[in-house]
């Protein structure tokens, strides 16, 4: 008996000793800086997961290979440690408190989605810990006052803002009548403040106003009332799910609408699922290849995309994009900062104003980026059947024409 | 509140229409639930996740260049096995138990499937495309998506040959007298353990002949699964066990409720609205119960 007490006591003095000793293990280690990234490997965010994952480990890989991140005259390395946070908003704040607290990590990149990025900002918060983020658009992120929080997207509300715009521009900046449905989550819920908002500003008409609960997948209620309105433009916004839904019966209930503006056409991969049904859906989109921002070490959206598809063999979605971004970001402002105090990084990071490939990035005081607008992008498709997206809007950027009206269905 | 569906009668139509269509498809997976909780007295939670498995059978043929349709033919033979599989793995364990045990079981298989999908399939929402085309009807103010009608036929069809299938086979035979009494049946020389796998069986291939039909419909991801769970568990609610007519008009009833519940009261309340029937539903059966005992007093 008292043996096995001895022994007993001798292993937890043991255990004692070692978890303190891994507490040790902090943010910079030799010429390695260690960021901490809880991410949705598994779990129903895990492709895209998986993008902002391989989009961090791309820029990793490239800052490193390129020189390194240089304070105070020396060089040093990215290293990045990842959870998998099962998509589970619970599980990412533990690993969050995980992260920070076991394995002493002291800067983070932000995981995948709004829901689970709220769920983690509290404890970055609470510790000082900086983070940039690059996925979590709500904006209810940046009413909070968080001051170690920064995000190198949009927020939502400004996602289809430019296409009600446009709309009231082609209508000879009249008003126009707009039917919507959006996912009661917070993401879409933001998106349809943001349309609220453009609609009051143009002196538009919301006909129909429909929530789509999350565990439908159907919406043919709405295109029937849509039929019956005939509004000038209708906005759907239910994630990936939504808007596969809203393609699939719009083309065979021959929905006619001129203009469909839509979010996540990207992730649904819409031109590739439903081809030519998908023709002149406009989406959302925080970026584009074919956009021309530069930096020193991608170079450009085109070149992003080829070493991208080089090294993971797909074409990146914008979600790999704003995560390379986000690593530029820390680097830029540890060289500012030219200390690993959390302070100072904050600050060096509040005071970012640079071009990357993925945009231009300057944080508001919510730690939103405001120095990148939203891009919309048209599925075109050729006669043979092959569609691509082409960015339409803003002007600047616009690489095609915008197809406006829509063409009717029995013209097709 | 939005009375527009009253004010336009060609919407009416429309709603009962889709409703119909849409009951139909759910019909058929809560036959399968009411026949193997009838005979296994079992609430098969994973009901939704054998569902989508099947969506994804058939959605995997579409990527290889077959067309989906095939998969109402290749999914339930697939399915069946699975379902036997289970029901020797686990099932069997947990049949002779209490329902809480077989509700914990199942709803573990349920999470097994969730995973185990999303870990094979990856996590994007997919569909399959048939290509059917639309029939419009009333020039062309009701529309109606070939690939519904379809559905629709197919679920008529298998649930037709199944109820066929109960009365004139031998199995049906077994099944049925298994579900009014497994001892006494037993006592008959009948092998209760291969008519519960037989059942299981049955109603994986059901599930997995709807799967088939949503890929074409409707869109799958592998964490879909519950509402058509709890949307069979209302439509045997409502109809009771052993009452296949019954599944079948509770299943369209429940479709045109819903239509309507979304146009008036708008789609947020679709769910809820159907809820409310349940508890209204419940509360009437006890009240009807608690009066027949009365009386038997």
């Amino acid at each position: 008996m008292k043996i096995n007490k001895i022994i007993l006591s001798f292993i937890s003095a043991l255990a004692l000793l070692l978890s303190t000793s891994v507490t040790s293990f902090a943010k910079v280690v030799g010429d390695k800086i260690i960021l901490g990234s809880a991410i949705s490997l598994t779990g129903k965010y895990s492709s895209n997961g998986v993008h902002t994952q391989n989009g961090y480990n791309m820029a990793v890989d490239r800052i490193n290979s390129m020189g390194g991140v240089k304070v105070g005259g020396k060089t040093y390395k990215f290293e990045i440690i990842y959870y998998d946070d099962e998509s589970n908003p619970k599980r990412a704040a533990q690993l969050a408190e995980r992260l920070i607290s076991q394995d002493g990590v002291e800067f983070m990149l932000g995981p995948y989605s709004s829901g689970l990025t709220k769920a983690i900002a509290p404890v970055t918060e609470k510790y000082g810990v900086p983070m940039v983020e690059a996925n979590g658009a709500s904006r209810s992120l940046f009413t909070k006052g968080y001051k170690y929080l920064f995000a190198v997207l949009a927020p939502a509300n400004l996602y289809l803002d430019v296409a009600i715009e446009t709309a009231v521009e082609l209508n000879g900046g009249k008003g126009v009548r707009i039917a919507q449905a959006f996912e009661q989550d917070a993401f879409s819920q933001d998106v349809r403040l943001g349309i609220l908002d453009a609609a009051k500003r143009t002196g538009s008409e919301i006909i129909i106003d429909d929530k789509l609960p999350k565990e439908l997948n159907d919406m043919a209620a709405t295109l029937v009332k849509v039929k019956q309105m005939k509004p000038d433009v209708l906005v759907v916004s239910g994630h990936t799910k939504g808007a596969l839904t809203a393609v699939r019966q719009i083309a065979e209930m021959k929905v006619d609408v001129p203009m469909l503006a839509m979010t996540h056409c990207d992730a649904a991969k819409l031109s590739k699922q439903h081809g030519k049904n998908s023709q002149y859906a406009l989406c959302a989109s925080q970026w584009h290849k074919t956009l021309t921002y530069k930096d020193d070490f991608f170079k450009d959206g085109m070149t992003y995309a080829a070493d991208f598809t080089k090294e993971f063999g797909y074409d990146p979605p914008y979600q790999a994009a704003e995560s390379s971004a986000a690593l530029l970001v820390f680097k830029d402002a540890f060289e500012r900062a030219n200390s690993f105090d959390q302070k100072k990084v904050r600050d060096a990071l509040a005071a970012t104003n640079m071009q990357t490939f993925y945009g231009n990035i300057k944080f508001a005081p919510g730690g939103q980026n405001v120095d990148k607008p939203m891009v919309l992008f048209q599925v075109m498709c050729d006669s043979a059947g092959k569609c691509e997206n082409k960015v339409v809007a803003p002007l600047k950027w616009a690489s095609a024409k915008l197809i406006h009206p829509v063409p009717k269905w029995s013209e097709r | 509140m939005d009375f527009m569906v009253f004010q336009y009668p060609m919407i009416s139509v429309q709603a009962c229409l889709d409703g119909i269509l849409l009951g139909i498809l759910f019909a058929l997976i809560a036959y399968g639930m009411a026949l193997q909780w009838g005979v296994m007295n079992i609430i098969n939670i994973a009901q939704g996740d054998l569902v989508i498995l099947g969506g994804y059978i058939a959605y995997f043929m579409y990527l290889y260049g077959i067309h989906p349709a095939w998969g109402v033919i290749v999914a339930p033979i697939i399915m069946y096995f699975v379902g036997v599989g289970l029901y020797k793995l686990v099932i069997n364990k947990v049949v002779d138990r209490d329902l809480f045990i077989s509700i914990l079981a199942t709803f573990g298989i349920s999470i097994l499937f969730m995973q185990l999908m999303n870990f094979a399939f990856g996590a994007d929402v997919v569909l399959a495309n048939s290509g059917y085309g639309t029939t419009f009807l009333f020039d062309s103010a009701v529309v109606l998506p070939n690939s519904k009608i379809f559905s629709a036929f197919i679920s008529i069809l298998f649930a037709i040959c199944l109820v066929i299938y109960m009365k004139k086979s031998k199995l049906g035979r077994a099944i049925r007298a298994t579900a009014q009494n497994s001892r006494a049946a037993k006592i008959l020389g009948v092998d209760t353990e291969k008519v519960y796998a037989a059942t299981f069986g049955i109603n994986a291939a059901l599930c997995g002949v709807a799967g088939a039909l949503i890929s074409i419909t409707f869109t799958i991801h592998p964490y879909m699964g519950l509402p058509y769970t709890i949307r069979s568990f209302m439509i045997v609610i409502v109809a009771g066990l052993g009452n296949l007519p019954g599944v079948a008009l509770s299943g369209m009833g429940l479709g045109v409720f819903e239509e309507f519940a979304d146009y008036i009261l708008g789609t947020e309340f679709r769910i809820g609205a159907v809820f409310l029937l349940l508890v209204l539903i419940l509360v009437y059966r006890r009240f009807k119960l608690s009066r027949k005992r009365e009386y038997l007093k």
